[in-house]
């Protein structure tokens, strides 16, 4: 009884730990006072000027494109290197996984100033070099989540279609693409957040007058984060509990409806 | 074979859209480096619309990163806005541009105060343009502290024992003592910045925290009774709590100054004054001032503010309350190294 008790309790704080900051902040979100100190009344007013802000509104957008669009080239890019690498031999498997691992392991910092680097030379850094450097280190995540699929999948499976008379690239779409796919996309939304989620390398690969979230926020620290901000961060927040309360959902109604015809049919 | 034709054909299409993006016709552009939070937006929106050249905005934190942002190259920034210190050490290597103040239409409305301010860093006033200024003092709640605060003797003498707020940076923390003893804050005598850590560490005891930009919310908070604060945060922490009023000691202390200067890789000076004459013109200045609520140095707004604005310290400071104030320059690699070491012993202590 008291050990349970205790458990209890244990997971109680873990949990108050980790949303307290967040539950401070939603409320502050609603704070009509400039000040984090001063409780100034209800308002909802910072939630209509996030979305009559043009600054915050056009880093919300480059944050999503970017996010979206890295995303899904790094997804092509990967899947069809994870293809490519299933099929080496041991050793050349064994140096092209370390070469595709270092820039997941590598400092941020040092991927981003490297980058910086190398893009000064060639592009003037905008939007484009933004993109560039966001596929850079999305790849690997997709390589990562495609590999371990094409591992698991039955080469004979693919060897029967094309001994059925489907050229390869039937094949690929009918077989080994929806078999892969729930690797694929993983490698998709792994590297949505991975993108949503960086400072470091934008800040260092971005161009003068492009901002993402990350690193517009940043830019107002000297002045104190506007609650403007609060109002954007509760929004988000929002979305992806949303999402996972979605994703939690929607395949046990899924089974629920499956089990229930089953047994109306039966 | 085909399929690497193919292949190859796609790359080439990307590459030529990617490129596309960055070619645009040539309007005329600025890249301009500032602060965060440090202009108005529609500022810009505005001389876009006035003049038809095109603002790329990009902003930073602190000196240091702007510095390590503009020596990197990766953009080529045509305008600066920086601290002093930071501004003295771009000219020193020769990253700025001159630019003839005088000929400007409106720059006749910065105060002459002002550009004696700059002349520190900028002896001929020919490189840096002032944007905003203010100072350092003491905010403290009224109710806490019974006669009015005008010397930085209350942090030393014990009154406030465990209600007192320190800058937590080097430099600030010597110049409130090292002003307090009567010296330069730019001194370069290693007696009197040892002497300044002594009071210091003297002081320590007392010090309820070190902080620097949570110092105002404290004060606001009721957890403190006095902060040495910039004179920007005590305006804004008297908009939330009315108790608090802002002071600069009468020994005199730090005037900090922001200024604008063209960089070394401008090409289009041209359209680069023509900036900076607008952020000096009137309506513009005002809407900067409304928005950023430090003190400005432009003296066509001054006089054009309602008279509580004008009498509250912390954004017009009176000219008698600067007179002791020195602009802090760079010191040399040494006394830089004293002061860090300084600053550790007493950090540790």
């Amino acid at each position: 009884m008291v050990k349970k008790l205790f458990s209890r309790l244990y997971v109680g704080l873990i949990i108050l730990f980790l949303y307290a900051p967040i539950a401070v902040l939603i409320v502050l979100s609603f704070n009509d006072s400039k000040s984090r100190v001063v409780w100034g009344g209800f308002t909802t007013r910072w939630y209509s000027e996030v979305f009559s802000n043009s600054t915050i509104l056009s880093a919300f957008a480059t944050t999503i494109a970017l996010a979206l669009l890295s995303a899904l080239i790094a997804s092509v890019i990967g899947t069809l290197a994870a293809l490519g690498i299933d099929r080496m031999r041991r050793k050349q498997y064994q140096v092209v996984m370390f070469f595709t691992n270092i820039p997941l392991l590598n400092a941020d910092i040092v991927t981003g100033i490297a980058l910086m680097l190398w893009f000064v030379r060639f592009l003037p850094l905008g939007f484009t070099s933004l993109l560039l450097a966001h596929v850079t280190f999305n790849i690997p995540y997709v390589i990562l989540c495609v590999l371990p699929k094409l591992r698991q999948m039955d080469v004979n499976l693919y060897e029967a279609a094309r001994d059925l008379g489907a050229n390869s690239r039937t094949a690929f779409f009918k077989i080994t693409f929806p078999f892969i796919l729930p690797g694929v996309l993983s490698g998709f939304f792994l590297a949505v957040t991975m993108s949503m989620d960086d400072f470091v390398i934008t800040y260092f690969t971005k161009g003068a007058g492009v901002n993402t979230l990350s690193t517009m926020i940043y830019g107002e620290i000297r002045k104190g984060i506007k609650p403007e901000m609060y109002a954007l961060s509760t929004i988000l927040f929002l979305i992806i509990l949303l999402l996972l309360i979605l994703m939690n959902i929607v395949p046990r109604l899924k089974n629920r409806e499956q089990t229930a015809s089953a047994v109306r049919d039966f | 074979m085909k399929k690497w034709c193919y292949l190859a054909a796609a790359v080439c299409c990307a590459a030529l859209t990617l490129s596309g993006c960055n070619n645009k016709e040539e309007t005329e552009s600025l890249t301009i480096f500032n602060y965060g939070e440090y202009m108005d937006p529609d500022v810009i929106d505005m001389f876009e619309e006035e003049t038809g050249i095109e603002i790329k905005y990009e902003e930073a934190t602190t000196p240091e990163e702007m510095y390590t942002k503009y020596s990197s190259g990766a953009i080529s920034y045509d305008l600066l806005c920086t601290s002093d210190y930071m501004i003295q050490r771009l000219i020193n290597e020769g990253e700025v541009q001159k630019v003839d103040f005088s000929s400007m239409q409106h720059t006749g409305n910065i105060g002459d105060k002002y550009w004696e301010f700059a002349s520190v860093f900028d002896p001929d006033n020919e490189y840096a343009l002032p944007y905003f200024w203010g100072t350092v003092g003491i905010l403290y709640d009224t109710t806490k502290v019974d006669a009015p605060v005008d010397s930085w003797d209350v942090l030393f003498n014990g009154d406030y024992a465990n209600n007192i707020i320190m800058p937590n940076s080097q430099r600030d923390a010597f110049m409130v003592a090292l002003k307090y003893l009567g010296y330069s804050l730019n001194t370069s005598d290693e007696a009197q910045i040892r002497e300044a850590q002594q009071l210091l560490l003297q002081q320590k005891p007392d010090v309820q925290s070190y902080l620097v930009d949570e110092a105002r919310d404290e004060v606001v908070a009721g957890n403190a009774a006095m902060a040495v604060v910039y004179s920007g945060e005590a305006y804004l922490g008297h908009e939330y709590n009315n108790n608090l009023a802002y002071t600069i000691p009468k020994e005199g202390s730090n005037v900090w100054l922001d200024t604008w200067i063209v960089t070394k890789h401008c090409q289009n000076v041209d359209a680069a004054e023509k900036f900076l004459d607008f952020l000096c013109r009137e309506d513009v200045a005002a809407m900067n001032f409304e928005y950023i609520y430090y003190s400005t140095p432009n003296e066509a707004v001054i006089n054009s503010l309602d008279p509580e604005l004008r009498n509250n310290e912390s954004l017009v400071p009176a000219d008698s309350a600067t007179d002791n104030c020195e602009v802090c320059t760079q010191t040399d690699a040494a006394v830089t190294q004293l002061y860090s070491d300084l600053w550790k012993e007493l950090k540790s202590e």
